[in-house]
């Protein structure tokens, strides 16, 4: 029995085409641990299998092979009975991509009430979940509001308030930033990094932005469906031609260190995820040639 | 010289109901002919707005949009001593002249969006041929070209946009979201227009994807000195792309200028909420440890060089 | 296209917007019955009387009310030709190059048939559309035919279904926006040619409209599915609707109107319908 929250051996996933004869794997054995609490950004060009990959572990998609355990409840090889499914979708919440297209009720508080509702959370403690839920993503004046008349970044809080109102140990977000403008997706990070650092909910945030990477704890990089690599943002954005092959490219400020280096001067140091980090580097090789 | 004139131009959504909302507020502007011309802003600033004016989709509450010169909203009247002067009036009754002045307004109009190319917001929503060349014909079909014309036209299109031939017989829906978005960006580019207007051509793509859709409009523009427009939020880019950058920010117009001109001010940017460039950042915080840097550094190659040069300034400095 | 897309409700803070949206149901239920039973002219008078008070408490313009009517204008004028052409009785005029004499009858008949198909128009618009939101209203009907969830009725899943395409209704209306700008931009011409040339010129709006709207509902089954979303079965609400007093005095004065013309219809005066 192992100790890490998601727990996955070997995880493959092939979607049957129209015709039902020919198969395209989209997820080929991917083994990895993700311990509760961690914050792990899920790196991978698009079509890369990692949105595949956030889709198996809340079961929306079935994995066609492999092992998934999480939180210490086997997952696969064995039929699950529906309230199992439930618990497990209660507590790995999803927010996807498109915000139009997750938020079902017509009102904001009704909204985020949809998931406990389902839950058959009673009163009072679901209008204080609701509430709680919204401000949270400091949405509380916007409680009556209709979800149409808000921004791409306000609907997005709204649907993550959605998911804490079903008060989840873990919260998957597919791509949850990729149609905002910069604003909205600093609202929504700004976010994901308080539920993970206050209220210690593990977060897996799929995405091919590095800057948005570089704010975990941990990358796992994918690439045609095989883990390619896994490690601190640090780790990950040293190895910037395997990334590159895997179509992603490194922030500025690591790519300058990088070819600083390869025009032969050997900048110390490996913290190029942050742009402090790479200015500290830089200051510190000066003084040293000084 | 300017392609593209505004002059005092405002625009209100929804006059006079409850939702009234002034999305541009007294904009004057130039876009030079055959540049690439960056339009950034926040979302609500007005940019989009702004673009949708260029090809005539909206008309102008207030103010003047002069494409090469003419009013392209100009009514008979306003426009009658611009062009009575036209080679094929010459000649005609003054009472005949007016007609034909009036026929030649309408047929510049309906023209005006084969001009003005328009490349909307996630633009592979309007996709909806059976096959990839066909789609892409759809623009020069409406310009009531030939066969052979449109042809042509569309295996360019595909060319620029790295749309490979085997691709053109595919149903569009059969694509990745990559693909899709440079088949409507070759919708477009298929109808040859003079001035090429695109809203955030790049949205949500990943690194590739970008590059490639940037690749081919930079590639586009230089082979046949189109004028062209990108609307983004990301600085990265348009520092990367653009030759001109225009700063829009709630519904006015902030700045414009050269590239080096408007990253300049970058002060100024960061004051109303735009992201500045990580490697803008960087440098602004070497420069704040007591690097000998220039500033107005917003690239990795300039970067790279201006590090270089540093640390040379201080091995003269020791000898 | 907005009109349609948001129904007819009518933003105003007034006794009726306040009611409860089962207790307006059940009372624009009860003022269709009321408008059956008038017979004579004092029930008529009394009508239209409830209907003037029933405006000005919702307070809603007029003009707004009237406006209301318009679609079924031909289905008023229509009746109301039937009634003067097709009911005898008193010949009141008989033009002499013309073969059908009107009766008074007829007059008399035509016009309480306008009242009555437009005060019951006015009536369910002032109770139901006017003053209740869509989603209000499907709340109410979900609720008053939950009864019939023991006969295995999907009303659940009915008001589930309404509530998504009051959603989505916004949401698509701006797509095809998008969309009609985008082939507009291609050089698309909606707006010339014949019926037909037309007809086609939508099909490049249409399948794209399509394509996003069946991916929507693709997205929204998964995000719906990750909320445990599972039916109706043990589901709990967060506004759950409470009748108050006010609702029920409401109720029961629509019904004492009911009753006050039923005596009206017996011991009223004027013409009266047979």
């Amino acid at each position: 029995m192992s100790e890490a929250y998601i727990h996955t051996e070997e995880l493959c996933f092939s979607y049957v085409d129209a015709d039902g004869r020919s198969e395209n794997r989209a997820l080929n054995g991917i083994s990895v641990d993700i311990q509760k609490g961690e914050y792990v950004a899920v790196l991978g060009h698009n079509g890369s299998g990692k949105s595949t990959f956030a889709k198996l572990l809340n079961l929306i998609l079935e994995p066609t092979s492999g092992r998934l355990v999480i939180d210490g409840v086997e997952m696969t090889g064995r039929e699950l009975s529906d309230e199992e499914v439930l618990q497990l979708r209660r507590k790995v919440g999803m927010v996807f991509q498109n915000p139009d297209n997750q938020l079902v009720a017509t009102i904001v508080e009704e909204d985020v009430a949809f998931g406990p509702e389902n839950l058959g959370v009673p009163h009072p403690e679901l209008r204080e979940r609701v509430d709680g839920a919204l401000s949270a993503v400091d949405m509380t004046d916007f409680a009556q509001h209709e979800p149409h008349r808000l921004s791409g970044g306000q609907k997005q809080r709204v649907a993550i308030a959605g998911i804490i109102a079903m008060m989840p140990e873990c919260i998957i977000f597919d791509e949850s930033t990729a149609m905002l403008d910069p604003i909205g997706r600093k609202e929504v990070l700004d976010a994901i990094r308080m539920l993970n650092r206050e209220r210690g909910i593990t977060v897996l945030n799929i995405t091919h932005y590095m800057n948005e990477a570089a704010m975990a704890d941990r990358i796992l990089v994918i690439s045609d469906g095989r883990l390619l690599m896994d490690g601190t943002p640090d780790e990950i954005f040293a190895r910037r031609d395997e990334l590159q092959e895997a179509g992603l490219e490194v922030p500025q400020c690591a790519a300058l260190i990088h070819r600083l280096r390869e025009a032969g001067i050997p900048i110390e140091g490996d913290r190029i995820s942050t742009v402090e980090g790479c200015a500290d580097m830089i200051v510190d090789y000066f003084q040293k040639r000084a | 010289m300017n392609k593209i004139e505004l002059e005092h131009v405002s625009y209100v959504y929804g006059p006079g109901t409850p939702f009234e909302k002034k999305a541009l507020d007294d904009v004057t502007l130039g876009i030079r002919a055959g540049c690439i011309t960056g339009v950034i802003g926040h979302t609500g600033s007005g940019k989009s707005t702004m673009m949708q004016l260029l090809n005539g989709l909206s008309a102008p509450t207030d103010g003047r949009v002069l494409l090469d010169g003419y009013d392209i909203n100009g009514t008979p009247e306003q426009l009658f001593d611009q062009l009575r002067d036209l080679p094929e009036f010459r000649g005609l009754s003054r009472r005949a002249l007016k007609k034909a002045v009036k026929a030649e307004i309408i047929k510049r109009r309906r023209a005006l969006c084969f001009r003005v190319g328009l490349v909307m917001q996630y633009p592979e929503y309007q996709l909806f041929e059976e096959s990839v060349s066909r789609d892409i014909a759809f623009g020069p079909q409406n310009m009531g070209l030939d066969e052979e014309e449109i042809k042509a036209r569309v295996l360019e299109a595909a060319k620029f946009t790295g749309i490979s031939p085997e691709l053109l017989e595919k149903s569009p829906f059969d694509l990745s979201g990559g693909q899709k978005r440079r088949v409507a960006l070759a919708g477009v580019i298929a109808m040859r227009p003079e001035v090429l207007v695109l809203d955030e051509p790049a949205a949500g793509l990943d690194p590739q994807g970008r590059d490639f859709i940037f690749e081919g409009i930079s590639r586009y523009q230089k082979e046949t000195g189109t004028t062209v427009l990108i609307v983004s939020h990301s600085m990265e880019d348009m520092a990367r792309y653009c030759d001109d950058m225009i700063v829009m920010a709630n519904g006015r117009l902030l700045m414009q200028g050269g590239c080096k001109e408007v990253f300049a001010r970058i002060s100024e940017l960061s004051k109303v909420g735009l992201d500045i460039p990580q490697i803008t950042q960087l440098i602004a915080l070497l420069r704040e440890r007591g690097l000998e840097i220039p500033a107005d550094i917003y690239t990795v190659e300039d970067a790279v060089a201006a590090v270089r040069r540093a640390l040379e300034g201080r091995k003269e400095e020791r000898a | 296209m907005k009109g349609v897309a948001f129904g007819q409700y009518y933003a105003a803070e007034s006794p009726i917007h306040r009611l409860d949206p089962r207790a307006k149901v059940i009372m624009a239920i009860l003022y269709i019955v009321c408008t059956f039973l008038c017979k004579n002219l004092a029930g008529f008078i009394a009508l239209v009387a409830s209907a003037l008070l029933l405006t000005l408490f919702s307070k809603i313009p007029l003009r707004l009310i009237l406006r209301s009517l318009r679609p079924i204008l031909v289905i008023i004028i229509f009746t109301s030709i039937i009634n003067v052409f097709m009911t005898r009785g008193e010949v009141l005029l008989t033009p002499e190059s013309w073969k059908i004499k009107i009766y008074a009858e007829g007059l008399w008949n035509a016009l309480f048939m306008i009242l009555r198909i437009s005060i019951l128009i006015i009536g369910t618009g002032i109770f139901l559309t006017y003053t209740t939101t869509p989603i209000a209203l499907t709340d109410a009907l979900e609720y008053l035919l939950s009864p019939l969830k023991v006969f295995k009725a999907p009303v659940h899943d009915f008001a589930m279904m309404m509530t998504i395409a009051l959603r989505f209704i916004p949401t698509l209306t701006e797509e095809t926006e998008k969309i009609m700008n985008a082939q507009k931009a291609r050089g698309a011409d909606f707006t010339t040619g014949s019926l037909i040339k037309r007809a086609k010129a939508l099909i490049p709006i249409l399948i794209p409209l399509f394509v996003s709207a069946f991916n929507r509902a693709f997205d929204l089954a998964s995000a719906m599915e990750c909320r445990c979303y599972h039916g109706g079965k043990g589901r709990t609400r967060l506004n759950v609707l409470h009748y108050r007093a006010v609702d029920f005095v409401a109720m029961m004065l629509v019904v004492a109107f009911g009753v006050g013309l039923f005596f009206l219809n017996r011991y009223g005066f004027g013409y009266t319908l047979s």
